[in-house]
């Protein structure tokens, strides 16, 4: 556990870490920082500047920007979550058996990752989220299922490496089952490659998440979601730049805690990687 | 022999992108001809849809029909324009081409020599303030950075055009837009890359022997750091493509990424499966010549 503790003295963890604790902590408890509501309108205060009463502004409908921003936070910080767990499901149903099991099933399996991985990551989503339709589940499911291939290569390379390793050669000579090693004893090892790269992808699930809500995929007015306050703010590019820069602000330093969490991650766990 | 192997498997994911969107089509909410034909087709249209593209036959038969046409280059039609999505995608094209190439050279010459910068400095202030740039670079969104360079440099100075692309000065915005966060990333793999060789022992000789401080970065380090930097490069190239889709949306650009997402709020499926179609050929050529110029760099890799 001493391990645990050294990641704590690790700047870039703690700031990161602590960057999102307060935006979750801000975010489940908006209603107490600020006295307005994130959807009822109020057309008399619509386009106010910046000011003491309103710390980021009004929008076109004079809801508070602020507290817009706040709630927010829980479409883009979920999506990053569930879209990375779908994707590391897909990738370890994909990644275990080409990677342990080799041969034919791990060539049929890789092509149909290079197919998949053939289609920039925002085009696959948006091929996927035609199909869906617009909603705040959209930009999970997709970018979930479009990151799947860079889990499953990452989980494949970790399997294919570590199934000639001794200690696996040692479980299957004391008669332990392929699925008994392969999931209690080589799994556990690859772990930390693993964390490192669900972390790091939660970062780039963030923004493609809300470049879908800006190009309307995703999450649907009013809800309160960065890219898509970022859409409607593209209206009043003229008058009320300030619309533009706050939500924008808000995605960027959550990508960059987050990222501040997966470059240390990286540095604890995976030290062959240092300086990547 | 490399190249074939590589040739098949560009081929092989091209079957399959198209086999994709196949199946994406099929399983479109409600009848696939209503979808194609579009919201407001008349009952007649919708049946020559159906008959063209063999839908009222079984699957695997709509299938080979579907494959043969996009052999023979024939990707449908628009509803709305009531064109081939073929001269389409060709109006379409060049836009999108040169906003790339505009962009790509916007990353590689800001990313590469601030990342061979910051590795000659490393430790220092240069170091130190170019990778937190990159760092906040690879994190923005890049419509939000577009967003910030139209405040700045459309609204409030008023000195550079945010729409339009027939001016060299069009294609300001949109490339570094475009540009900069691929620039980012190239930065921090450069850095890492440029002080890997400058650790290395034919480093150390090519100081010793005297040589200017420029010949032993950019002929004798660069030269051996290059096949990582290119390997992003292209690896990037495919973020780029995907990137053209939303700022060609945001500063109204006329190319296949705009027409893409115009075509998904319309309904307009065929465009959209063609537009996706070809930027995914576009990202597999590209990659295929990525592994190419590796090769080329590196004769010790083996495709």
């Amino acid at each position: 556990m001493g391990s645990i503790r050294q990641f704590f003295r690790n700047p870039s963890a703690v700031a990161g870490l602590a960057i999102l604790v307060a935006i979750t902590l801000a975010c489940l408890c908006s209603s107490w920082i600020v006295p307005y509501s994130p959807y009822d309108q109020n057309l008399q205060e619509k386009l106010l500047q910046p000011s003491a009463l309103h710390f980021m502004g009004t929008d076109e409908f004079g809801r508070d920007v602020f507290v817009r921003i706040l709630v927010g936070a829980k479409y883009s910080l979920t999506s990053g979550f569930v879209s990375v767990l779908l994707s590391l499901a897909g990738g370890l149903l994909i990644g275990i058996p080409a990677g342990y099991v080799g041969g034919a099933l791990d060539k049929g399996l890789m092509v149909v990752c290079d197919i998949m991985l053939a289609f920039p990551g925002i085009l696959m989503a948006m091929a996927l989220a035609m199909v869906i339709g617009p909603g705040i589940y959209t930009p999970m499911i997709t970018v979930g299922i479009s990151s799947i291939p860079v889990f499953a290569r990452l989980i494949r390379a970790q399997f294919l490496t570590l199934r000639e390793a001794p200690f696996v050669e040692a479980m299957r000579a004391a008669g332990a089952g392929d699925l008994r090693i392969a999931l209690k004893h080589i799994l556990p090892n690859a772990l930390g490659p693993i964390l490192v790269q669900s972390t790091l992808r939660m970062g780039v699930a963030i923004v493609t998440a809300a470049t879908l809500s800006f190009l309307g995929l995703g999450a649907q007015p009013p809800a309160p979601e960065w890219g898509t306050m970022l859409n409607s703010a593209r209206t009043y590019f003229m008058t009320s730049a300030y619309l533009a820069m706050f939500p924008g602000l808000a995605i960027t330093v959550s990508v960059i805690a987050i990222n501040l969490v997966g470059d240390a991650l990286r540095d604890h766990l995976d030290p062959k990687l240092r300086e990547r | 022999m490399y190249i074939l192997k590589k040739l098949a498997l560009t081929i092989l994911v091209l079957i399959g992108a198209a086999t994709c969107s196949f199946l994406l089509l099929r399983m479109l909410p409600g009848d696939p001809a209503e979808a194609l034909a579009g919201p407001q087709a008349a009952l007649e249209d919708v049946e020559t849809v159906r008959k063209s593209l063999d839908l009222d036959k079984p699957a695997a038969r709509q299938y080979l029909t579907y494959m043969t046409s996009m052999a023979r280059g024939d990707l449908g039609y628009s509803y709305r324009s009531h064109r081939l999505v073929v001269d389409e995608i060709k109006a379409r094209w060049p836009a999108t081409l040169k906003l790339s190439l505009a962009s790509m050279l916007v990353a590689i010459f800001c990313g590469v020599p601030l990342g061979i910068h910051a590795a000659q400095k490393r430790g220092r202030l240069a170091d130190t303030v170019s990778m937190v740039v990159s760092f906040v670079g690879v994190s923005m969104p890049s419509f939000w950075l577009g967003m910030i360079l139209i405040v700045c440099f459309s609204v409030k100075f008023q000195l550079l055009p945010f729409s339009g692309d027939d001016e060299l000065l069009n294609y300001v915005l949109p490339s570094l837009t475009l540009g900069l966060g691929v620039a980012a990333n190239i930065a921090r793999m450069t850095r890492a890359s440029m002080l890997e060789t400058l650790g290395q022992d034919y480093v150390r000789t090519a100081r010793g022997k005297g040589l200017s401080e420029f010949r032993v970065v950019k002929l004798h380090a660069l030269r051996n750091a290059a096949v990582p930097i290119v390997t992003i490069i292209g690896l990037q190239l495919g973020a780029l493509l995907g990137g053209q889709v939303v700022t060609e949306t945001l500063f109204v650009w006329p190319g296949l990424g705009r027409m893409i997402v115009d075509s998904l709020n319309a309904r307009d499926y065929m465009v959209v499966q063609g537009g996706i179609l070809v930027l995914a050929a576009t990202f597999a050529i590209l990659n295929l010549l990525t592994d190419l110029l590796c090769k080329a760099l590196d004769p010790r890799i083996r495709l």
